[in-house]
């Protein structure tokens, strides 16, 4: 499209903000920072995003959403580029989206419980299997356990409440 | 755009594409066997566990191969790689390939696959092709995952009741002539360490002995003794269970070539 009209790039990032998760639509892409760039090359809008999990099938999906939506905005050539470093890390999941994820029943990720900065660290250390302590969204309660590690999705883990005993998902650390 | 890396010019392609199909081989042939579980596993919980380990090596295979085909530089893709060689051509080891066998023995091929993966991983970290160390750094937050998993569940079931035990020392017994082919010096290793894109195995073994020992110690698990070590697996040299699990993954390609939905 002509330079004139076409939308900024602060204008496509605020679009951006309103693509949902596949598999959790309370969050979107940019509260989970996955779009790493938005730039014009020329007339072709070039959107360059970063996997969660390398074999998370949501990414097919997202990519998908993200090119309808600015389709339907009427931009009509866009090309989309896989990023793979820096590594997505939870981390970067803004503090609005934590309370989001919390509101919705799934618990936050702990920052600092990866166990590849452990691992990193000392591998004898592995011992140490990491138990970060995981609030229950339902109750608040601390009096958490982990089931197990893998949950309903690749970037979550699956526990249980020992105080209002519902079972609940944690957006775990990588 | 790719950037063109440093490497390219100094170490040949087809030491570059061999080493890219042996990581990208053992990512999938293990996340194929792994996916065998699915609807199987003893108890729901493990029977996710199980998926999502064979959903991130298949994500990783889909890196590596990738890669692989656009260092070949023939236009194959990363399913072309997967879904039509035949077995001679595949470089994974032949641990990767052993049958699942019970939940406790796909749990001890896992574990030792896993330590040695993700030692591996962190070696290419420092990698000086770009590309590799990148793959390598998004693989290994999820590998440092499926290796505390393994291990947390070697020493459940090594350290737990009489018949788990049995069975996972048995595993162990039975696995270990598979262990030695991940030290093992083939072609093209020397000419990769050189180059800086991927120290040779051997240097792995130390860390990964050291591993191998504290866990199945505290599992109460033997640790065997180092007899014969099976290889051949990363020249293309396979068991017999290669053949029948290409049948099933590379059925529908072979069947109704180029057939998507």
């Amino acid at each position: 499209m002509p330079t004139a009209t076409r939308p900024s790039v602060e204008e496509i990032w605020r679009w951006l903000a309103d693509v949902p998760d596949p598999e959790i639509p309370v969050i979107s892409v940019t509260d989970l920072r996955i779009i790493r760039n938005v730039a014009w090359d020329g007339d072709t809008l070039v959107v360059t995003v970063t996997p969660t999990y390398s074999g998370c099938p949501a990414t097919a999906m997202i990519n998908l959403d993200i090119e309808s939506m600015l389709h339907r905005r009427g931009i009509e050539k866009v090309r989309l580029e896989r990023q793979l470093a820096p590594a997505w890390t939870t981390e970067w999941i803004t503090s609005e989206a934590r309370e989001k994820l919390r509101t919705f029943g799934i618990a936050p990720p702990v920052d600092g419980t990866a166990p590849n900065d452990r691992l990193h660290r000392r591998i004898e250390s592995l011992s140490g299997n990491s138990h970060p302590t995981v609030q229950c969204p339902r109750c608040g309660s601390t009096r958490t356990e982990k089931i197990s590690q893998f949950g309903s999705t690749p970037c979550k883990a699956s526990y249980r409440c020992s105080d209002c005993l519902e079972p609940f998902d944690y957006f775990k650390c990588i | 755009m790719e950037a063109e890396t440093t490497t390219e010019a100094a170490i040949d392609r087809a030491a570059l594409f061999e080493f890219l199909l042996r990581m990208g081989d053992n990512t999938l042939m293990l996340g194929h066997r792994v996916s065998e579980w699915c609807g199987h596993a003893p108890a729901l919980e493990e029977d996710i566990a199980l998926a999502n380990t064979a959903l991130d090596l298949i994500g990783q295979t889909q890196l590596w191969l990738g890669l692989a085909g656009e260092v070949e530089d023939k236009g194959r893709s990363a399913d072309d790689l997967a879904y039509l060689r035949d077995v001679y051509e595949f470089r994974n080891l032949l641990l990767t390939e052993r049958p699942n066998g019970d939940f406790g023995k796909t749990l001890m091929r896992q574990f030792l696959f896993d330590a040695w993966h993700y030692l591996r991983l962190q070696t290419l970290l420092s990698s000086t092709d770009r590309r590799i160390a990148e793959i390598a750094e998004k693989a290994s937050k999820e590998v440092s995952y499926h290796l505390e998993r393994s291990r947390d569940l070697v020493i459940r079931l090594g350290d737990g009741t009489a018949e788990s035990h049995a069975r996972m020392q048995q595993a162990l017994d039975d696995l270990w002539p598979y262990t030695g082919e991940m030290f093992m010096t083939e072609a093209a290793d020397t000419a990769l360490s050189a180059a800086g894109v991927a120290p040779e195995p051997q240097s792995l073994k130390a860390e990964w002995d050291e591993l191998v020992a504290e866990t199945l110690s505290e599992a109460t698990l033997r640790k065997p003794t180092d007899g014969y070590m099976h290889g051949g697996g990363r020249r293309g040299m396979h068991s017999e269970h290669l053949g029948f699990v290409l049948a099933e993954m590379q059925f529908l390609q072979r069947a109704y070539p180029g057939a998507t939905w």
